[in-house]
């Protein structure tokens, strides 16, 4: 994976509390084997009329929108199922950090796996995020800090394991192997 | 000594290496459940670095998501309908061969819903640490298990090490008093629950479901609340382990036989909170005082009593959103809506009391004209159990469409849907947008009050019926 220290961005807001993977990505498209090229299907009955065309009502279908990393959300982004698809579409379209006041906790372990910020802030930059759609936004990985164009920066809560990995480009499953003989005298202790 | 919640002591024993500030803990995993959706990549993941399953008898694997469940497509000739379902399918069988992972197939007597059947084989038990790539996976904590839904990453990494790296959880008691009234179901308490709690209440945290209502409820019941833990946001529900765990376990295949057995139980009697423990949150439910309950939003939150109306919320556009959305007002009744659908089965409600409730209801009674009913058993032991019984003769009379088992209209991955703006009425566990069909319209409901919804063609209380 890519080292990532830094998203500079604009937002794209949807204003949206209780955003679920089902919109995310609908369970349709999960019939898929593998993870690429899920992009094109990311809020899928949201982004799209039913004959197959762009809903021009749509938040990412705006001209403005185009190009935006940063995604701003409502509370309670990404609960719902396990489905890793969801943060697979939203890199797969651009998407590099989600700000919400409470990200789900299925949906934030799998976003730290693929190079997706799940940054959560405070109810008054949530709403001043809100109340600004394209504000341009700076998420220093490193200090943990989130900048808005206004100059106040916020601190950002990530795990600090899962921001080892992320600044350095480290897979955790090279981590986890890496305690085999402490996971071998584990088993062994228990008979198993 | 210190007081100890059931989550701690699962927790501490399973801890590899404890977390630190810098690092997560490492967790032994000691069942790891697949299915054919969230597995393929982790698969991938292993093929590309040449690993193997580490610990293929920790692993078990079922087909339920993209499973026709149509009987002339699984025991026939008939092609599956989707041409990626059919090779996810396949994928799934190839994968288990290559890592020698026992996979019940599509036409094998096991095969079900991976959270229906693990506990019908006593694979799931007291005490164990069991993840799957699916968010239902909160199902075994019925059982005193400490059982999440995980990523594929995830998936791969414990196929790798049998481990996963995991922050502690915080710890919320939900504890339930009183008896619940006639044709009031656990899934109507769960409702409840989540309708107090509300949709992200449990984020970061492991319910406990305790108190005299939760002590008085069977396995199945059970299981259907801690599988919609995940609903209130919680990873993980569970219910200290009890004689009505050790009756239900008791010459299971995959149980403890013979002496094992009596050291097992005597173990297992261990697993409960310890007097004193204390939790991180706690809520306390009155099941005595509740009604039916059905949802009528696009979330398990937005939930009222069946004979309460919708309520009238101001100034919240998800509110707004799911009530244009649903083409309902507020202050509407719910009682006496038309319903197109309805759908009885999934991993909430699928097992055989949920089969021997609905029958109750329909016994002697016909699903009301233009009504479609879907009966999905949760396995096909169930669907034996159930024919065996006598309950699917009942529901065939009553016309009711009765299936081979899998997650079916749950989430319509299978192609079984409710179309773009019909009313199901449902008792799985999401009502969320597009969840059973684009555009589909989902009320979630017990299996009672689905069962009396058929029957009259309306939203109907099930107690007019019983």
């Amino acid at each position: 994976m890519e080292p990532l220290k830094r998203v500079h961005s604009r937002t794209v807001v949807l204003p949206l509390s209780n955003v679920d993977t089902d919109q995310i990505i609908p369970a349709r498209f999960l019939t898929t084997t593998t993870k690429e090229g899920l992009g094109r299907q990311l809020f899928a009955d949201w982004r799209y009329r039913a004959d197959g065309t762009p809903n021009p009502d749509f938040v990412l279908n705006r001209a403005d929108a185009r190009g935006c990393q940063v995604l701003v959300a409502g509370r309670n982004f990404g609960c719902g199922s396990s489905r890793e698809h969801a943060p697979w579409a939203l890199v797969d379209y651009g998407i590099r950090a989600v700000i919400s006041t409470e990200i789900a906790d299925i949906f934030r372990s799998n976003a730290l796996k693929n190079g997706l910020l799940p940054i959560t802030v405070d109810d008054a930059t949530a709403a001043w995020l809100l109340d600004h759609p394209g504000a341009e936004v700076d998420i220093d990985l490193g200090a943990a800090r989130l900048t808005l164009p206004t100059g106040t920066a916020v601190d950002v809560p990530i795990e600090a394991f899962a921001r080892h990995c992320l600044m350095n480009g480290l897979d955790e499953l090279g981590f986890l192997r890496s305690k085999l003989p402490d996971i071998e005298r584990y088993e062994a202790a228990r008979g198993a | 000594m210190t007081a100890h919640t059931l989550f701690e002591k699962v927790w501490r024993a399973h801890e590899v290496v404890p977390e630190t500030p810098e690092t997560p803990a490492v967790l032994y995993v000691d069942l790891h459940l697949i299915h054919e959706v969230t597995s393929p990549q982790a698969f991938s993941v292993l093929k590309s670095l040449g690993l193997p399953v580490r610990r293929p008898g920790r692993t078990l694997a079922t087909m339920d998501h993209s499973t026709p469940t149509a009987s002339e497509q699984v025991f026939g000739n008939v092609p599956i309908r989707v041409d990626a379902a059919a090779k996810q399918v396949r994928q799934l069988e190839l994968n288990a061969a290559d890592f020698g992972v026992e996979l019940f197939g599509m036409r094998d007597a096991r095969r079900g819903i991976v959270h229906v059947i693990s506990p019908q084989l006593g694979a799931t038990q007291p005490g164990m640490t069991i993840v799957c790539g699916d968010s239902h996976t909160s199902t075994h904590g019925a059982f005193g298990a400490l059982a999440f839904g995980i990523g594929s990453t995830e998936v791969g990494h414990v196929f790798a090490t049998q481990c996963l790296l995991q922050r502690k959880p915080r710890t919320f008691a939900v504890n339930v008093e009183g008896k619940l009234p006639p044709g009031v179901t656990a899934k109507d308490l769960i409702l409840a629950i989540i309708g107090k709690v509300g949709v992200s209440g449990g984020t970061g945290h492991v319910f406990e479901y305790r108190g005299s209502t939760i002590r008085a409820l069977s396995m199945d019941e059970r299981m259907t609340i801690c599988n919609m833990s995940i609903e209130a946001g919680a990873r993980a529900g569970m219910v200290a382990p009890d004689e009505v765990t050790f009756e239900y376990l008791k010459d299971k295949p995959r149980a403890p036989q013979g002496a094992h057995w009596e050291a097992a139980v005597e173990r297992w009697r261990g697993l409960v909170s310890d007097a004193g423990a204390a939790f991180d949150a706690a809520v306390d439910i009155d099941a005595a005082r509740l009604e039916p309950m059905i949802t009528y939003g696009t979330n398990p939150g937005m939930v009222v009593p069946i004979s309460a109306p919708i309520p009238d919320i101001a100034g919240d556009a998800i509110y707004d959103k799911a009530l244009g959305y649903m083409g309902f007002h507020r202050g509407d009744a719910m009682l006496g809506k038309p319903v197109n659908v309805v759908f009885i089965g999934s991993c909430t409600n699928g097992r055989l009391e949920d089969l021997q409730a609905a029958a109750r209801v329909l016994k002697g009674r016909k699903v009301a004209p233009g009504v479609r009913l879907l009966i999905v058993p949760g396995s096909q032991q169930i669907k034996a159990d159930a024919e065996a019984a006598g309950l699917a003769e009942i529901f065939k009379t009553a016309g009711a469409d009765w299936r081979e088992s899998g997650c079916s209209m749950c989430l319509g991955m299978n192609g079984d849907t409710v179309s773009a703006g019909q009313y199901a009425v449902s008792t799985s566990n999401r009502n969320f947008e597009g969840r059973q069909g684009v555009g589909a319209r989902t009320l979630l409901a017990s299996p009672l009050t689905a069962a009396a919804s058929a029957v009259r063609g309306r939203i109907t209380d099930p107690r007019e019926l019983m």
